[in-house]
């Protein structure tokens, strides 16, 4: 497969990792790319801010040049995307604003050859059978935010490719390659890049919510498929937790960065090491083993609630206890831990395991632990992301799970 | 005697048309749902949501939609777009409005408008975007000369930072197509 190569302003400097594993990809993956020569400026966002045909030009002239060796074209830029989709579709339907635009740029222009995004090329061209062939360093243990953002997916009428509320092609992508995406519900909410300069306080909160929910849906990664979502979510990453006080420590990927990655390619040869926020000891320090308990507990929590309301529902019956009335009420959000160590008996084999590696020179601990983790899945989530990163972080909010659940108690008996 | 012809100041229905026009849109089309101001991600900063602002374009309040801060906060995320069950084209209303305003003169976010003017300057220049050029020039103009200075050097050392442009090879035809621009009534400049 042959396609033209637009790489964009950002991909040579400030996204230069974007730029170096999408090639490095497309060797791989045995898709040849040709970068279009002499290729201009697309003019996101400025010119469509700012002149309507000359936004449409600027990405015209590259379009031509492509069109010319009767090629499609791969921009992996999302803006870049944006307005090459946007000048396809506008001059195929307008045939006066054709004409005025190969006058401007003083070429022919058909808009015959279209412009593929990353995840087009990867998931539909490449596809997904093909990609798995190659992969040799499963991304197991990784849990990530698949971040579309707004321009890849939206408007439809441009794009298309893939759902603009749901999309599934980078998901279905990071499968492919081993690792586990969570579900999320910024998948496509804007970022807020082009605002970052100009209006940081608007920016850098739009930009803190996404990261924010990422964490919040227990992702450890954010994978991103545009240079300026990157930067904003990496680079800026530390300016939003100083505004809002917060810690996030999310590393953000290109997608193209993982997919060579997992295809046996070194980390720093696709620049995950040159990001801000630290990605080349999370790549390499991959929560293989943890992952696989933590899988466990999730599918007895979701089991678990039905359990426990039917189990406080009869209590409650009984007369025996009241608290146990309030949990049932309480649902599914707060199972109540467990509260005698013959109730310890029941917490899975993987929180045993994972609480005798925290505490594992006192085992009334690692059982209380235990106790507690495998009543909640996002706590036993947490300590095994923690001790993969970092063990005394781990203890420490292990202690502080502890502490609150004996602080929990003691406030029940003091109300009774 | 000298004569002098003197075009009549648009309307406000002139103005509305030529918005509708460039942006592909009616704004009598919407019906005030309120989904676009529902998803918009910056409605939180606006003077007027993105549902006010087409009501005052209904209600041909032109100039109170001209200088709001809405569309120059609008990130262009196209959501409103997407989602606008009678499929008015807000984004690109913004986008219109953006433009219209620049063409009057009526500029409410000297940074927005200064930033992009830098950015099409270098365009025209080089034929690409030079990141550091613009963000220095932008710092000067608008007189922040250290903000995201923190952020200099640590882009230097992972060498996303070219301290020279890089210029195109055909950067004469990119020149030339601004200027074409400019010679059919464009705004570029």
């Amino acid at each position: 497969m042959k396609l033209a190569y637009y790489p964009g302003c950002s991909l040579e400097a400030t996204a230069v990792e974007y730029g170096v594993s999408t090639q490095k990809t497309a060797q791989v993956l045995g898709v040849e790319l040709q970068e279009i020569p002499g290729w201009n400026c697309c003019g996101a966002t400025s010119a469509h801010s700012t002149d309507r045909v000359l936004s449409l030009a600027l990405p015209a002239r590259n379009l031509a040049l492509a069109e010319r060796e009767g090629l499609d074209i791969l921009a992996p830029c999302a803006a870049c995307y944006s307005r090459f989709r946007a000048t396809e579709h506008q001059v195929r339907r307008d045939a006066g604003l054709q004409r005025q635009i190969q006058e401007i740029i003083g070429m022919d222009y058909q808009a015959r050859n279209q412009t593929l995004s990353i995840l087009e090329v990867l998931a539909g061209r490449i596809g997904l059978e093909a990609i798995g062939g190659k992969v040799t360093r499963p991304l197991k243990g990784m849990k990530p935010a698949c971040y579309y953002g707004c321009l890849l997916v939206k408007p439809v009428e441009y794009t298309g490719f893939d759902d603009p509320e749901y999309p599934e092609s980078m998901d279905n992508i990071m499968k492919t390659l081993g690792a586990k995406p969570v579900a999320w519900s910024h998948q496509t909410e804007c970022c807020g890049a082009s605002l970052a300069t100009t209006r940081p306080e608007v920016g850098l909160r739009m930009t803190y919510e996404i990261l924010k929910n990422a964490q919040e849906r227990g992702a450890d990664s954010i994978v991103t498929v545009c240079p300026l979502c990157q930067m904003n979510l990496d680079m800026r990453q530390s300016q939003v937790e100083k505004m809002f006080g917060v810690k996030f420590n999310l590393p953000v990927y290109y997608i193209t960065e993982l997919v060579a990655v997992a295809c046996g390619v070194a980390p720093e040869e696709v620049g995950i090491n040159r990001h801000f926020v630290n990605a080349l000891y999370h790549i390499n320090h991959l929560p293989e083993e943890v992952e696989e308990e933590t899988d466990q507990a999730t599918a007895r929590q979701k089991a678990a609630p039905e359990v426990d309301r039917a189990k406080a529902a009869r209590k409650a019956e009984a007369g025996e206890e009241p608290a146990g009335g309030t949990a049932a009420t309480a649902g599914a959000a707060e199972t109540p831990a467990p509260a005698s160590p013959a109730e310890n008996a029941g917490a899975s084999k993987g929180a045993l395991k994972l609480a005798s590696r925290i505490f594992a020179d006192d085992e009334a601990k690692a059982a209380r632990l235990a106790g507690i983790l495998s009543a909640d899945a996002e706590k036993m989530k947490k300590v095994a992301q923690l001790l993969a990163q970092d063990k005394e972080k781990a203890v420490k909010v292990a202690e502080a799970f502890i502490k609150k659940e004996a602080k929990a108690k003691g406030e029940e008996v003091a109300g009774e | 005697m000298e004569k002098v012809l003197v075009a009549p100041a648009p309307t406000q229905k002139d103005i509305i048309r030529r918005l509708e026009q460039e942006s592909g849109t009616e704004v009598s089309l919407c019906y005030q749902c309120g989904k676009c101001t529902a998803g918009c991600p910056a409605a939180f900063a606006m003077d007027y949501t993105p549902r006010q602002v087409i009501r005052l374009l209904q209600l041909e309040m032109v100039d109170e939609a001209l200088k709001a801060q809405s569309p120059w906060i609008c990130a262009t995320c196209e959501t409103c777009t997407t989602r606008c069950p009678r499929g008015v084209d807000v984004a690109s209303l913004m986008d219109a409005l953006r433009r219209e305003a620049l063409r009057m003169g009526i500029v409410t976010d000297h940074r927005v408008a200064t930033f992009n003017q830098t950015f099409l300057k270098l365009v025209e220049r080089y034929g690409r975007v030079h990141e550091v050029g613009l963000l220095m020039e932008f710092n000067l103009k608008t007189r922040q000369l250290f903000k995201d200075a923190e952020l200099g050097l640590p882009m230097f050392k992972r060498g996303k930072v070219h301290l020279l442009p890089e210029v195109i090879k055909d950067q004469g035809h990119v020149k030339q197509m601004f200027a074409r621009v400019k010679q059919t009534g464009g705004e570029s400049s």
